[in-house]
């Protein structure tokens, strides 16, 4: 080989290198990984005889199409892009398509703040007599937006739609069908499990039907952190946006507190839903995730406040005083550890060794399940008194079943630590859970209303 | 002779566990012995095999680490780990059932037999 179709070559190589470097599918290390493989391949070529610049054609040929190579990269390292999960295409078809998808996404957005307008027309105007019906129902104008939005984008087949169109009119049916007081607690049950259970279904028109796949659930769990950031800050800018309203209008002597209160603020936040879902998937690139990001902050300082709850407790040797609401306290507080551990897992890297960090996340998992056991104990000891109330089983279901979960993620993340299973068993344990919460959260809609009485 | 990808596809994983399990490698040499075992009838596009090998990387098939041999460049080598090593014996006795069942089906059925002339030529 001569000197110039040396340089010739290298020229070459570092076009093709600069032209994976684009593909955000592709990490550093793997460029680098077909990098060598390619170089490997020109130099068997032109031993065998081919000129260089013919044994580069023919190398890159058999390397196959960079659209194929990055759609098996990006099927294999979804954390990378989840965002973008149709994958790689004509940039005009791609503005096209964002185009498309901006349209359709405003008219379910428009679709779920006329249907909470809807009830009105039958004479269930969003006043205090009514509160019973909003709760049970909220999440009955919204989520079916959004699930046809991803249906549509996903282009799912007609079975998926037909199931999940099935599913929601059996959230319906078990909002609406039992007799229930308006103060009873099996509403407020309903109004907290219901949203749960359809946002999972949710869940299944995000995954395009794929629900089976681990990674396509890991992507709804991402997704879900991140659509939450969102809503929150749509929450904030329209909160600041009535307030501002109504204060301006009242400065003239008009009250525009009706219109607010009746229009703007369920209207907005029905749409909120649909606008935030589009938002984490078409924004993406803009913002750096954030629920990743606010994990690794959180985590050690929940870590430290939990550990000094927990010295406190033995130190002072003051029992937890087993309250009404302590089960939910405690719930909540194994919801918040557990969300800290799914977007830990979300946004790591499966192959990364363990670190500093994960001993972190595991000392926060053990230490919530060492308080959350002290307070099983202590209200095991005293639930025979007060008997089985509807909220008291769910608030002790949802106890079990997130102990149950962080307990196995402890063993898994204990072994994970000393190096003896890959990282990817933790991840399929959280994924493959959220079929019991999906379980769960239906039994609580469905049977526990005709189990506890209609209480 | 063209094989089709969904074979290509379902072997890939055994062979290249199989292949790992001679001793630690690197995907262009994995690829190489691919072709060889095979008498070149099995083609697989170069740059799938790193999304496959990454893929036995997560689930903990194979280890990898980056070395620089002497003289050479930068290269990531990938190892069995014991797990790989009892996954392999898993998709050895699946293959196993596999093959058995087709080499009954070839003894067996009569109408497939290579080349046979037709029964009404047969009978001329």
């Amino acid at each position: 080989m001569t000197l110039a179709s040396d340089n010739e070559l290298e020229i070459q190589i570092a076009e093709w290198r600069a032209y994976m470097r684009r593909r955000r599918e592709l990490h550093q290390a793997d460029t680098e990984e077909l990098e060598d493989h390619l170089r490997t391949r020109i130099t068997e070529l032109t031993e065998a005889g081919l000129r260089a610049d013919e044994a580069f054609l023919i190398a890159v040929k058999r390397m196959g199409s960079l659209d194929e190579l990055s759609r098996e990269f990006a099927r294999e390292h979804s954390e990378r892009l989840w965002k973008q999960l149709v994958l790689p295409g004509e940039p005009n078809a791609a503005a096209a398509r964002s185009r498309r998808e901006l349209v359709a996404m405003m008219l379910c957005a428009a679709v779920a703040a006329i249907a909470i307008k809807v009830p009105s027309l039958f004479g269930l105007d969003l006043s205090g007599d009514n509160s019973g019906f909003y709760a049970r129902n909220l999440s009955l104008f919204a989520l079916p937006a959004l699930a046809a939005y991803f249906l549509w984008q996903r282009r799912a087949g007609r079975r998926v739609i037909g199931v999940l169109t099935l599913l929601f009119v059996v959230g319906a049916i078990g909002a609406n069908a039992y007799p229930l007081a308006g103060d009873s607690q099996s509403v407020v049950l309903t109004a907290i499990h219901l949203p749960l259970a359809l946002w999972l279904v949710v869940g299944v028109a995000y995954a395009g039907g794929e629900w089976r796949s681990g990674r396509r659930r890991m992507d709804f769990i991402r997704f879900s952190g991140e659509w939450l950031i969102y809503f929150v800050l749509i929450a904030l800018g329209g909160g600041a946006l009535s307030a501002i309203t109504i204060n301006t209008f009242l400065a003239i002597g008009l009250d525009a507190e009706g219109f607010v209160q009746s229009w703007l603020v369920p209207c907005g936040a029905m749409a909120a839903v649909v606008v935030s879902a589009w938002l984490v998937e078409a924004k993406q690139s803009v913002v750096e995730n954030m629920a990743p990001v606010l994990t690794r902050v959180f985590t050690p300082l929940f870590a430290a406040a939990l550990l000094a709850f927990l010295v406190a407790m033995i130190w002072t040797n003051n029992g937890v005083d087993v309250e009404r609401d302590a089960l939910i306290l405690f719930d909540l507080l194994l919801v918040i550890v557990l969300g800290l551990l799914l977007y830990a897992i979300s946004a790591r890297d499966p192959a990364a060794r363990p670190g500093l960090f994960d001993r972190l996340q595991l000392a926060l998992v053990v230490t919530a399940l060492i308080i959350d056991v002290f307070v099983l104990l202590a209200i095991t000891g005293r639930i025979t008194e007060w008997g089985f109330s509807p909220n008291k089983t769910a608030a002790l279901g949802e106890n079990i079943i997130l102990l149950a979960n962080l307990a196995w993620s402890a063993w898994l993340f204990l072994r994970f630590v000393r190096g003896r299973i890959p990282f990817a068993r933790l991840e399929n344990w959280q994924t493959r859970y959220v079929i019991v919460y999906a379980a769960w959260a239906w039994t609580v809609v469905l049977a526990f209303p005709p189990v506890f009485g209609f209480a | 002779m063209h094989i089709t990808k969904d074979l290509v596809a379902a072997s890939a994983t055994p062979l290249v566990l199989g292949i790992l399990a001679d001793g630690e490698s690197y995907g262009y040499a994995i690829l190489k012995q691919v072709d060889e075992l095979s008498g070149g009838q099995l083609e697989w596009t170069d740059g799938l095999l790193y999304p496959l090998l990454h893929r036995l990387e997560r689930v903990g098939h194979v280890e990898a680490t980056w070395a620089t041999p002497p003289g050479g460049r930068r290269r990531k080598y990938y190892r069995l780990t014991d797990q790989g090593r009892a996954e392999l014996a898993e998709q050895r006795r699946q293959w196993a059932a596999v093959v058995d069942a087709l080499r009954g089906v070839w003894t067996t059925t009569q109408s497939i037999r290579p080349i046979a002339a037709p029964v009404w030529e047969a009978g001329r």
